[in-house]
């Protein structure tokens, strides 16, 4: 396999057989997560906050005060956003880490045990593949949090949307790298190094973990960066149905509830946080093709499967 | 082949009973229960009331004997009241259901008609410029978010030209008033599912391509449409026709929010606003109908691709 050596080979090597758009998405990304992590610290110094209401200047356009113009409320549209990035990038890198630890505990044991154990964990795995995922995530984000038995002080925090929404997309979003990483768990045991660790007494642990494992990074990382755009965009399907973040927190998804609301009134509120779920999303769409050509350049005919 | 089909129907089944088992639970740890919405609709209820209700409808009742009594229910055809349209379920959802398919399903033809040629032609040049054009055209269908997309559609083709209406379904008679509603949604549910499948079809036939007895078909002589159509892309169907069966829930969360968004009255639509309105009877059939539709999408694709692929003796112990 020389899939391991390119992930050992040094990140120099990588950044030169990434394509250039590849490289021109993850600077963007970076620049638009500084941006959201000193979004705070903008705020301050512009004195602009985002959830200042400013009933004269409703609806304005673009100006040197508001580069993005104000929504309904008069509210800084350009600073909202930047807060919404928050709310998008948090999700959707918190929730897809989430989801590959959990695919990856699941599919090693499901790869490298194999058996009945294996049997039951993949008819899980397509039956959880299977279902329509929206509605079930509006299900699960509707649960009363007190009937699970949650202490109130965890129901009336402040981030308590926040938490609830990477718990329940990280829920469904396991099975990708589950189904990866057991197929590539299921060849590797076969391998000599395999064997040999087994032979020489080591723990099925010890060889899942330091053994398998390591030799998975490339493709759970690929399919991890493949996945934070999937994950942003359900986030914004359930804040824009009233599910995810609410209001008056924003989030690219609730921006885009008024901004239907208002569509008649004012169809220039639609463009910012439409514009930037798709960018942000396609962004980490073409990272992780990039990162997948470049990682193992054999793989890209393989995506089908 | 016939022990493959009831194989997978009794699979299909199960997981469906596991569903409705899961779902029948979470509906359970939704927001209130029925009585507490008839208290809040009668003032005069008292606590000793509310007991007295709950023990009468068995919510007092541990979970499982709860489910059993609902299944068995179901199982002879009664699914319940629905609570907001106060209509035994099954009369609320047939029609939705109709709606939904044939929202879905014009997408989805759509999707494959547009999405199969564009897929070949981008594999007939790989790394070309119309490859590239293709693929990022694919990327950005993939990206966009399906209630911004019809949200565009809304402005351009509503807010600006007129010619279209935002949202709702058929008012007069007529095929045409009806087309006329259904224009923006399957344009935008289209438009955001084609990405995927030019990409499906664009990867497996240049896999397909690779192979030898691509060359041997073309050193015989074969006509290079011939080659592409008759070898090439009936091979390359397999794998497309088993991740497209897979894709089906994907196009159901696509059609629920662009039913909810163009107020378009279809399962999607049903399913969220039985959630937001506690209508548990409506929600937890509607959602299980849903995963019935992806369950039965799957079934279909898996036997489709057994039929396509003649070395496959699905269920049958012949040596390869």
């Amino acid at each position: 396999m020389r899939i391991e050596t390119a992930a050992l080979g040094g990140y120099a090597a990588l950044g030169r057989r990434l394509s250039p758009l590849a490289v021109a998405s993850a600077g963007s990304l970076i620049v638009l997560v500084a941006l959201a992590i000193l979004a705070p610290l903008l705020s301050a110094a512009t004195n602009i906050d985002p959830g200042d209401v400013d009933l004269y200047h409703r609806f304005a356009g673009p100006s040197l005060g508001h580069l993005f113009g104000t929504d309904e409320l008069g509210r800084d549209e350009l600073m909202r956003i930047l807060y919404g990035a928050r709310v998008s990038l948090s999700v959707g890198l918190t929730a897809a880490l989430v989801s590959a630890v959990i695919g990856t505990a699941i599919g090693l044991q499901a790869g490298y045990l194999g058996g009945r154990l294996d049997a039951f964990l993949m008819r899980v795995t397509d039956g959880v593949i299977a279902l329509p995922h929206l509605p079930l995530l509006i299900v699960l984000v509707a649960v009363d949090l007190n009937k699970v038995g949650l202490p109130d002080s965890v129901i009336r925090s402040e981030s308590v949307d926040l938490y609830r929404i990477i718990i329940v997309i990280a829920l469904v979003g396991w099975t990708t790298v589950a189904r990866l990483v057991r197929g590539a768990a299921l060849a590797l045991r076969e391998r000599g190094f395999v064997r040999a660790a087994e032979a020489s007494g080591a723990s099925q642990w010890r060889i899942m973990t330091r053994h398998i494992l390591p030799n998975l990074a490339s493709p759970i990382i690929v399919a991890t960066t493949l996945s934070v755009g999937n994950i942003i965009l359900f986030e914004a399907a359930l804040s824009f149905l009233g599910l995810g973040i609410a209001p008056p927190t924003p989030s690219w998804g609730n921006m885009l509830t008024d901004a239907q609301e208002l569509v008649w009134t004012d169809p220039a509120l639609t463009l910012y946080p439409g514009l930037f779920i798709f960018a942000t999303v396609i962004a980490f769409n073409f990272l992780g093709d990039g990162l997948q050509d470049a990682l193992d350049p054999r793989a890209k005919a393989r995506i089908v499967k | 082949m016939s022990r493959f089909i009831s194989q997978r129907v009794v699979e299909t089944i199960v997981v469906l009973l596991a569903m409705s088992f899961l779902v029948y639970g979470l509906i359970g740890l939704m927001p209130g229960d029925p009585v507490d919405i008839m208290i809040s609709g009668n003032p005069h209820m008292t606590s000793a009331d509310a007991t007295r209700l709950r023990a009468l409808y068995g919510l007092d009742r541990p979970i499982v004997e709860r489910y059993w009594t609902w299944l068995t229910a179901a199982l002879h055809g009664n699914l319940g009241y629905s609570r907001i349209y106060q209509q035994p379920v099954l009369a609320v959802l047939w029609p939705r259901l109709g709606n939904s398919a044939v929202l879905m399903g014009t997408s989805f033809v759509l999707g494959i008609v547009i999405a199969v040629p564009l897929g070949v032609w981008a594999a007939l040049r790989p790394q070309s410029k119309i490859d590239y054009l293709i693929n990022l055209g694919a990327f950005a269908g993939i990206s966009v978010p399906v209630f911004w997309l019809g949200l565009l559609l809304i402005i351009l083709f509503s807010v600006k030209m007129g010619w279209l209406p935002a949202g709702g379904t058929a008012t007069a008679a007529g095929f045409g008033d009806a087309v006329k509603h259904l224009a923006l949604p399957v344009a935008a549910l289209t438009l955001s599912s084609v990405g995927n499948y030019v990409r499906y079809v664009r990867a497996a036939m240049i896999e397909t391509l690779r192979q030898d007895f691509i060359r041997t078909a073309m050193a015989k002589g074969a006509s290079p449409a011939r080659v592409i159509w008759q070898h090439a892309f009936r091979n390359s169907l397999i794998p497309v026709v088993t991740i497209i069966g897979l894709s089906f829930g994907a196009l159901f969360s696509g059609a629920l929010l662009t039913e909810t968004m163009f107020a378009y009255p279809g399962m999607g639509k049903l399913i969220y606003d039985s959630i937001m309105g506690n209508d548990f009877n409506l929600a937890l059939v509607g959602l299980l109908f849903a995963t019935l539709m992806t369950l039965l999408g799957n079934l279909f694709a898996d036997l489709a691709y057994s039929g396509l692929d003649p070395r496959i003796a699905l269920g049958a112990t012949r040596s390869r």
